[in-house]
């Protein structure tokens, strides 16, 4: 671990894939938001893993998702974490993708305000470059016709 | 109905400075409240065969205190660690593996002398999931899911702020409190805003402290022996849910805190109406709304308006972190010892804001953010042999 000075600005932290992550991330570089599919169990697994945590299956199935979901809840930062110091305050959000899984991501292109951050709201599938990798991050969607 | 043969806590004790402490390091207030404890069982350290202890290894608490255990447990879960150490000795006890263990918490998280650093791997999963979006620490972190709380049954701002409120008014009466001055919601409302929706008041201090306890068999603490009436475990339970709160299987509901609740209870084979008194892990000020749901004190979507309307404060039908908890008494960021050592004392007889005939102490301890829980239910010897 590097010593780095209170006043120098810090990168923010960039995620180390794994052997079980790898497609993942090499998904999200290509624009694609992917996880790993149950077929027995019928359900998406996240965060990706060799194995499915219900039932234990090896067989899944890289699926690309569509990129839609909702901001299930979120909470509004006022500290700073290290590289985060120009953002404050700033959402972290956990959005549920239409899929069913739920992942903790960013939501951009909106006041990060409990005035705009509406729950249950529509959003869509980002990307943003983080270190090596591309980061998978949100903003405010199309209101899609299922409800 | 006999129980069975079960366990007691017959020494307990905090360090004799608590909130800032600039002369003593971690490990040194480990040493402390252990010294501290083992006399208040009227025990030395001849009598210890059994050490268990977090945050600092259990080797290196053994060896500053000079010990030669022939029990050890490094169980860490996080802050309700203790909790579980507790269990596992009332279960080693029986078994025979040791006769008198000693439970050790030490931390410096304020002056951090002594203290580890926290580091989170980018390749574990909260590294490469959580960490890159700015969640960093537990304030970004453990309120993740109140919001959806919140709108799922309609708790208010006020209900949130009045937990703080109503510990307060315990802590107003402990002179070991670090904040005791009365507060309203609106000074909660009005405090700084740390995480939205949660203000400084609703978030626990950060202090340095330590506290240990000691356990023995209940046949051996009951024979009367011991200088301080004995406190006994009727029931235990842990469990653990997820690595990273993001991935919490229902945000407005903690897995964790129910089943280990569930398990203390048939174990005690006693339920929520018969608890005197509660202890809940508050290290937010919405993990009482929680607890108080999960381990079915009240109805789901209850819990904040059963804290506003005051049945929580001094003289209401649930007396609830009568030190004043983690929001105003004290967190060390291990906070779970504190928990069992105000039960204790309210077992006894002896704490600072009593509560009249304390028989049943239940104490809900979390690990981490939602991650792992652990539950102990402690009894007077009437409760015990009841």
């Amino acid at each position: 671990m590097t010593t780095r000075t209170a006043t120098s600005l810090q990168a923010k932290p960039a995620p180390t894939p794994t052997p079980e992550t790898a497609e993942y991330w090499q998904a999200a570089a290509r624009g694609e938001l992917r996880l790993p599919y149950c077929g027995v169990c019928e359900q998406y697994v996240f965060y990706p893993r060799a194995a499915c945590p219900t039932c234990w299956s090896t067989e899944l199935t890289w699926t690309t998702m569509s990129g839609r979901g909702r901001l299930h809840s979120y909470l509004i930062s006022h500290i700073a974490a290290p590289g985060f110091e120009e953002d404050v305050p700033y959402a972290i959000a956990i959005v549920e993708l239409e899929e069913g899984p739920r992942l903790m991501s960013s939501v951009r292109g909106i006041a990060q305000t409990p005035e705009a951050l509406v729950l249950d709201m529509p959003l869509v599938v980002d990307f943003e470059p983080r270190g090596d990798v591309m980061l998978p991050v949100f903003r405010p969607g199309p209101v899609d016709d299922r409800g | 109905m006999a129980r069975p043969a079960g366990g007691a806590i017959v020494g307990a004790a905090e360090t004799t400075k608590l909130g800032v402490i600039k002369d003593q390091s971690a490990l040194e207030l480990h040493a402390e409240a252990a010294r501290l404890a083992v006399a208040d069982a009227g025990l030395t350290l001849n009598d210890i065969d059994g050490l268990a202890t977090a945050g600092l290894p259990v080797i290196t608490v053994s060896h500053h205190l000079g010990m030669r255990p022939r029990y050890l447990d490094g169980t860490y879960i996080g802050g309700g660690s203790f909790l579980l150490h507790l269990r596992h000795a009332v279960a080693a006890i029986q078994s025979g593996l040791c006769e008198t263990v000693l439970i050790t918490h030490g931390a410096s998280n304020r002056s951090r002398i002594g203290r580890p650093p926290r580091i989170t791997d980018p390749a574990s999963p909260p590294g490469q999931f959580e960490q890159p979006y700015g969640a960093f620490t537990p304030p970004t972190l453990f309120p993740i899911g109140v919001l959806r709380y919140m709108k799922k049954y309609g708790l208010t701002h006020e209900q949130l702020a009045s937990v703080a409120v109503a510990q307060r008014m315990w802590a107003s009466k402990v002179p070991r409190a670090m904040f005791r001055d009365p507060i309203t919601v609106d000074d909660v409302l009005a405090s700084r805003m740390v995480a939205y929706p949660m203000h400084l008041l609703e978030c626990c201090l950060v202090t340095d402290g330590g506290g240990a306890v000691v356990v023995t068999s209940a046949d051996r603490a009951g024979a009367g022996s011991f200088p301080k009436p004995p406190v006994f475990v009727l029931g235990a339970g842990e469990a653990c849910e997820t690595s990273m709160v993001s991935t919490m299987r229902d945000l407005t509901t903690s897995r964790a805190f129910v089943d280990a609740s569930t398990a203390a209870f048939a174990e005690a084979r006693l339920g929520p109406p018969d608890v005197n008194h509660l202890m809940v892990y508050d290290a937010f000020a919405h993990l009482p709304v929680y607890a108080l749901e999960d381990c079915g004190f009240v109805e789901r979507g209850q819990a904040g308006a059963f804290i506003a309307d005051g049945h929580t404060r001094p003289g209401g039908t649930l007396p609830m972190n009568t030190n004043g908890g983690g929001l105003s008494y004290t967190h060390t960021g291990l906070y779970g010892i504190f928990l069992l050592l105000e039960a204790v004392r309210q077992v006894r007889g002896e704490a600072a804001a009593q509560v009249p005939n304390v028989n049943v102490s239940m104490v809900q301890g979390v690990g981490g953010m939602f991650e792992a829980a652990g539950t102990v239910i402690l009894g007077s010897h009437d409760a015990y042999t009841g």
